[in-house]
């Protein structure tokens, strides 16, 4: 038993965290990415870094109002947690209770919308993708979707 | 109360309609700004639309989709389209989408005593 413990890996605890929940209302999407954009304001990044982190915000937020609560428009809760860890890691979710997504890898092709109409690109995922350096998708249809992002900053964690 | 955290100014000469767009662009502000510039294109049908990004200080994907369907609103009245001074965040987005090559993007400079 001990052995087992002695190999087990440690999970790192933030060093600070924030957590956000917002009605799913579109006019919350600038809301939570300028929320966001606050809290690591902190780590001091770049305009480069924070114009990324509040991109992959917005839209992973419109994409729980838009996609998410869309039987349920104008209800609804997202829930946003930014973690930061040592070495600057930001870890950041997105979490809504709506639909779920049936096919996340279909979801996740650059270009594919289920509302062509509304003029969805379809590029969501993609942008999320290549302005993070890491992108997790879980969903549950019936039971909601959770968006999970990693960026290093350039920073350290000195200047916290 | 109104949360528009977007505006749209227009300027026509030589039958070529500008639509200036200012402050951020995301999928709350979009639909105002698709419904003025709209409204302001199929009332005039000009020879070519362009559309001013100079003043644009956030986009995400859903400013993809605005620029794409503007292209298809001025192609189904025969007008030619173009995006002015997309600047380089807004760039990265639209080469990220391909959609570099779908439309013509025009560079111009702030002109003396304009305020960039």
């Amino acid at each position: 038993m001990k052995e087992r413990s002695k190999s087990r890996k440690t999970i790192a605890a933030p060093v600070n965290e924030m957590r956000l929940i917002l009605p799913a209302k579109s006019v919350n999407e600038k809301a939570a990415r300028s929320a966001v954009a606050a809290f690591v304001s902190v780590l001091d990044p770049t305009l480069s870094e924070l114009s990324d982190i509040k991109c992959a915000v917005s839209e992973a937020v419109t994409n729980c109002i838009v996609h998410g609560y869309r039987d349920t428009p104008g209800k609804g809760e997202i829930y946003i947690t930014v973690r930061i860890f040592e070495d600057s890691l930001l870890k950041i979710t997105v979490r809504d209770r709506g639909c779920g997504i049936a096919n996340i890898e279909e979801a996740r092709t650059p270009l594919f919308t289920t509302d062509p109409e509304g003029e969805r690109s379809g590029m969501g995922f993609a942008v999320m993708e290549s302005f993070t350096d890491r992108l997790t998708v879980l969903s549950k249809v019936g039971r909601g979707t959770t968006v999970k992002m990693e960026k290093r900053l350039g920073t350290t964690l000195d200047r916290v | 109360m109104s949360f528009d955290s977007c505006a749209v100014s227009f300027d026509t000469k030589d039958n070529v309609l500008t639509a200036a767009v200012s402050g951020e662009i995301d999928h709350h502000s979009a639909k105002a700004i698709r419904e003025k510039i709209d409204a302001e294109l199929f009332y005039l049908r000009p020879d070519k639309l362009i559309v001013d990004m100079s003043r644009v200080t956030f986009m995400d994907s859903s400013g993809l989709g605005l620029i794409m369907g503007r292209m298809k609103s001025a192609e189904e009245i025969g007008c030619g389209f173009a995006l002015k001074n997309p600047g380089e965040r807004i760039k990265r987005l639209l080469d990220l989408a391909g959609a570099d090559r779908i439309f013509d993007i025009t560079e111009e400079k702030a002109s003396k005593g304009e305020k960039k």
